[in-house]
């Protein structure tokens, strides 16, 4: 079977892409794109620790389903939210967001 | 006699080629699948059109619920066929439809600060890749077979230790808040 570091090398890779994408998108979709690549590493890992460590568990598991339904709450209303900002604003850039307060 | 042992220890050794050429398939599939999964998240955060970085987002998806059939939890890599591909990238698509007119394409960086990204996204990679590296887990050992979905059943209904009834309710009304959130925010006034 494949190593276990191998997978966490993996989600790594994509948690800190995310990262980088959060740092350096300007649009509120794109970064919410980036939000998922985040979560979604976290994911993988929770799952190959319950694997290949605690095999007899279901913790990891669990976890991970939880978090993925938390996961599609979150975006839900965050979606929510950006459309509610486009109807005001007529733009999703963060660079306008401040337009919101008056 | 001596036919039967020689069969035997044939039949040994043939067995012991199947793991091997079993671990190498396995080995070439995961290959795959990180490959597929880097660079399509890769693209997802540098594509300019943002249509394009959702169906990015989308392969990236799969790619993991490939990774969670990898390790046999068919149940969790369906779940996240089902929500995350199914649901939320069609929520995204959606969304982006609603906010961007036709050929929008995201103003490129300025220089200085994609370095600033990068630097600070590459040292914290490194730090975590370091540490990740050098640490020293539990023995891992993967035990082959299925989660069969009677456990799961059990598992999540249960009310004993390491039983999730709790969580399953909370959760549940955590997206019934989310809902009425969702209409209170988005509703037209």
């Amino acid at each position: 079977m494949v190593q276990m570091e191998l997978y966490l090398v993996v989600s790594t890779f994509m948690m800190f892409v995310g990262i980088y994408g959060f740092f350096t998108r300007r649009n509120l979709l794109a970064m919410l794109i980036s939000v998922e690549l985040i979560l979604n590493s976290v994911d993988i890992n929770f799952a190959v620790f319950n694997r290949f460590l605690f095999p007899g568990q279901l913790e990891g598991f669990f976890f991970a389903l939880f978090a993925i339904g938390v996961s599609a709450a979150e975006t839900a209303v965050a979606i929510a939210i950006i459309i509610n900002i486009y109807r005001n604003i007529r733009n999703i850039q963060v660079k306008n967001l401040n337009e919101m307060k008056h | 006699m001596k036919e039967i042992l020689h069969f035997l220890s044939e039949a040994k050794y043939s067995s012991f080629i199947i793991k091997i050429v079993i671990m190498t398939l396995n080995l070439i599939v995961f290959i795959v699948l990180a490959l597929f999964i880097g660079v399509c998240s890769v693209l997802a955060v540098t594509t300019g059109r943002i249509l394009r970085a959702a169906t990015y987002l989308l392969f990236v998806l799969f790619g993991t619920a490939g990774i969670y059939f990898q390790l046999n939890y068919s149940f969790l890599g369906a779940v996240q066929l089902l929500i995350y591909a199914g649901g939320i990238t069609v929520l995204y698509v959606f969304s982006i439809l609603l906010t961007s007119s036709q050929g929008d394409k995201a103003e490129p960086l300025k220089s200085k600060k994609m370095i600033a990204g990068l630097a600070s996204t590459l040292a914290g990679l490194g730090i975590c890749l370091f540490v990740m590296l050098k640490h020293k887990y539990l023995p891992s050992k993967f035990v082959e077979g299925e989660l069969d979905v009677r456990t799961i059943g059990h598992t999540l209904m249960g009310m004993d230790k390491y039983q999730y009834v709790l969580p399953f309710e909370v959760i549940s009304i955590l997206l019934l808040a989310c809902i009425v959130g969702g209409i209170m925010i988005a509703r037209k006034r």
